[in-house]
C-alpha cells in the first residue's frame, strides 16, 4: 500500500467577479509516494505545491481526479489522525502560548492529563523551542513559529508527515536541526512529503522528488535516475599541469573548459565523447597527476530550470 | 474522540482566547461603569431612581452583550481563515461541523459569562440601592430593588445574544467581517421592528409589497418578542408559557442558523 497515491487531480479556481474565467492550479497530478520515504515536491512559486498540498489535506476540493493517504480517502477522520502536516507560514492564535497550543493539538486527538503535558513538552524541545513555550505566540519571530508549526503537525506521532516549505523563516542552524529532524523521521519509518523550491534541502533529504511547474507534473523519479541520466561529460582534476601540455590538450579540442583551482592544479571539463582515461595517461605521461575524474552529472537544479522553461514553453505555445 | 467532546475542547479554546481579548474587558467594564453612573443618575430623578437604574441596567446588558455578539462573532470564522490558523485545526480530527459548533459554543459560554458579569454588577448597584432608602421608600415600590423576575428578561436577552452570535456566525462563513457586521446589524434592527411588516397591508396599495412584507415577517428573526424589558422594570407579570415559546422559537431559529452555517462552510474552498 502507498501512503500516498493521487489520481489525476485537478483543480480549477474561476478567477474574475463579472466575467469569469477558469485558473488552472493543478491538472491531472499523478503519482504514488511508497512508505517511509522521504517525498521532495519542487516546484517554483505558484507551481501548485501549495494547491497539492491543501488537495491531500482537504483544505479545498479537486475539480476532479482522487487523493487517497495511506489507503483512505482524504479528508477522513481515520487519515487525520493518523497524518501531520505544516502549512506554508503558519500562523496560529496570538492569545495562546506555544505549550498551550500543543496542549489543544493534542487534546484533539484525544490525549489528556499528563500524557498531553508530556507530549506538547517533548515536541517543544525536540524543535528548539526553550524557554519561550510560555510566552504567547504573538511574540514569536516567524522562524520559531516555524518550530512550533513543526511540532504541531508531529503531535500525534504521525504515520506520514505533510511540511509545506518547512525550511522557510528559519536561520541556517534551524535549517540543519530540521533537516536532521526530517532524517530521525525517516529513521523511525515515518513517510515525510514536503514541498520546497530549495533544491539544496531536496537533494540533502530526498529519495525521491516530484517537480511540477504550472499546475502540470513535469518530472518525477529517484533522484540518482533523473540525475545520472543527464550525466554530460567528464571532471578531471589534475594537479602538476604544465602550461604546454594544457594547451596541447586544449587545442586538441578533448577540453571544453580548464578552471584553475590554485598553484598548478585544474579542474577540466570534458565533453561526454572524450575518454578521459586517454587524456589522463597524456597528461599524466607529461608530469601532471591525478587528483579526481568524476561524471559530469546535471544538479538538480539545473534540471529543474530546464523543466520549468519547458513547461512554461509548453504553455506559451498551447 | 467523540464529537460532544470535540466541539468542548474547541469551545473552551474559543472562551480562553476570547477572555484574553482586551476589547472584551473594555466592553464589560464599560457596562459594569454604566450601571455604577445609573445610581448617580437615578438620585437626580424624583421617585423613579430605582426604575431608572433597572431600565439601565438591561439596556447596558443587552447592548454591550450584542456588541460582544457581534464584534466577536463576526470574526470567529474569518480571522481563522483570513491568518490561515484553520489549515492546521482542520487537518486533525475534527470535521468542519465540530469547528463550527465549537467556535459557536465557545462565544455562548464568552457570552454568558460575561453577562453573568454583567448582572452581578447590576443586583449589587440595586441591593445598594435598597439599602440605601427608607423603608418608607421602599415599601412604594411595586417590586424589590434586586427582584429575582428580571432575570427572566435577562434570559430572553441572553437566548437573543445567542441568536445574534449565531446569525454573525453565518454571515462570517463567507462573508468579510466588514460585511458580516453590517448585515447581522441590520437583520437586528429590522428585527426589532418586524411586527411592522405582518401588517405592512395596512399602509400600502399593492398586495405583492404586502405579501412580500408578509413573507420577510416569517423568515426574517423577531427581535422584539425577546424583549420584555418594560415588563419586568414595572413588575408586570409574563407568562411561562410565553418565556417558553420565545426561548424554544430561539432555539429553534439558532440550529436552523447553525445548519446553514455548517452547509456553507464544508463546501469552502480555503484558497
Amino acid at each position: 500500500m502507498d501512503a500516498i497515491r493521487t489520481d489525476a487531480l485537478t483543480k480549477h479556481y474561476q478567477v474574475g467577479f463579472w466575467r469569469p474565467r477558469p485558473y488552472l492550479a493543478l491538472e491531472g497530478l499523478t503519482l504514488s509516494v511508497a512508505q517511509g520515504e522521504v517525498f521532495g515536491f519542487l516546484g517554483p512559486n505558484g507551481a501548485g505545491k501549495t494547491t497539492t498540498l491543501k488537495l491531500l489535506m482537504q483544505l479545498i476540493y479537486p475539480t476532479s481526479g482522487t487523493a487517497e493517504i495511506l489507503g483512505l480517502p482524504v479528508g477522513s477522520a481515520a487519515v487525520k489522525r493518523r497524518i501531520g502536516y505544516l502549512p506554508e507560514n503558519p500562523y496560529f492564535y496570538d492569545h495562546l502560548t506555544a505549550e498551550e497550543l500543543l496542549e489543544y493539538f493534542a487534546s484533539l486527538f484525544g490525549y489528556a492529563g499528563p500524557e498531553r503535558r508530556t507530549r506538547a513538552s517533548r515536541l517543544l524541545d525536540e524543535v528548539g523551542i526553550g524557554a519561550e513555550r510560555r510566552l504567547q505566540l504573538r511574540k514569536f519571530s516567524k522562524g520559531m513559529l516555524q518550530r512550533v508549526g513543526i511540532a504541531q503537525a508531529l503531535v500525534n506521532d504521525p504515520e506520514v508527515v505533510f511540511f509545506d516549505e518547512p525550511m522557510s523563516g528559519l536561520d541556517p542552524l534551524g535549517r540543519r536541526e530540521i533537516r536532521q529532524l526530517i532524517l530521525r523521521l525517516r529513521e523511525r519509518g515515518c513517510t515525510v512529503f514536503f514541498s520546497s523550491h530549495v533544491l539544496a534541502d531536496a537533494e540533502a533529504l530526498c529519495s525521491r522528488v516530484a517537480i511540477v511547474a504550472r499546475g502540470r507534473l513535469v518530472a518525477s523519479g529517484a533522484l540518482s535516475d533523473i540525475l545520472a541520466f543527464k550525466a554530460h561529460g567528464w571532471e578531471l582534476v589534475v594537479s602538476h599541469l604544465t602550461p604546454a601540455a594544457l594547451e596541447c590538450a586544449r587545442k586538441s579540442g578533448r577540453v571544453e573548459k580548464a578552471v584553475p583551482l590554485g598553484e598548478d592544479r585544474y579542474a577540466l571539463d570534458l565533453p561526454l565523447s572524450v575518454k578521459p582515461e586517454e587524456l589522463l595517461g597524456e597528461l599524466t605521461a607529461a608530469g601532471a597527476q591525478l587528483v579526481s575524474l568524476a561524471p559530469l552529472r546535471e544538479t538538480l537544479e539545473d534540471f529543474f530550470v530546464r523543466q520549468v522553461a519547458a513547461a512554461r514553453n509548453d504553455r506559451g505555445l498551447g | 474522540m467523540s464529537a460532544p467532546r470535540t466541539i468542548a475542547t474547541v469551545a473552551v479554546s474559543v472562551f480562553r482566547e476570547s477572555v484574553r481579548d482586551k476589547v472584551l474587558y473594555n466592553l464589560v467594564a464599560f457596562a459594569v461603569l454604566l450601571m455604577a453612573a445609573s445610581y448617580l443618575l437615578g438620585q437626580l430623578t424624583a421617585g423613579q431612581d430605582i426604575k431608572i437604574i433597572k431600565d439601565l441596567g438591561l439596556a447596558a446588558i443587552a447592548t454591550f452583550g450584542l456588541m460582544i455578539a457581534v464584534f466577536i462573532g463576526i470574526g470567529l470564522v474569518w480571522k481563522e481563515v483570513e491568518r490561515r490558523s484553520i489549515y492546521s485545526l482542520l487537518t486533525k480530527p475534527l470535521s468542519r461541523a465540530e469547528f463550527i459548533l465549537g467556535k459557536y459554543c465557545g462565544l455562548g459560554l464568552t457570552l454568558v459569562v460575561n453577562v453573568v458579569v454583567m448582572v452581578v454588577a447590576w443586583y449589587a448597584v440595586l441591593a445598594y440601592m435598597a439599602t440605601s432608602v427608607s423603608p418608607e421608600v421602599r415599601a412604594s415600590w411595586a417590586a424589590p430593588a434586586a427582584d429575582p423576575a428580571m432575570l427572566r428578561a435577562v434570559g430572553l436577552i441572553l437566548v437573543e445574544l445567542m441568536l445574534v452570535t449565531a446569525l454573525a456566525l453565518f454571515f462570517s462563513t463567507f462573508s468579510s467581517p466588514f460585511l458580516s457586521a453590517g448585515l447581522t446589524l441590520g437583520l437586528w434592527v429590522i428585527g426589532h421592528f418586524n411586527a411592522d411588516l405582518k401588517n405592512f397591508e395596512a399602509v400600502v396599495d399593492s398586495r405583492a409589497a404586502a405579501w412580500l412584507a408578509q413573507g420577510l415577517y416569517y423568515v426574517l428573526p423577531n427581535f422584539s418578542a425577546f424583549d420584555i424589558k418594560q415588563q419586568v422594570v414595572y413588575a408586570q407579570p409574563v407568562p411561562a408559557g410565553y418565556l417558553a415559546s420565545t426561548a424554544l422559537y430561539g432555539a429553534v431559529y439558532i440550529a436552523l442558523l447553525l445548519v446553514a452555517s455548517v452547509a456553507v462552510f464544508s463546501r469552502r474552498d480555503f484558497k
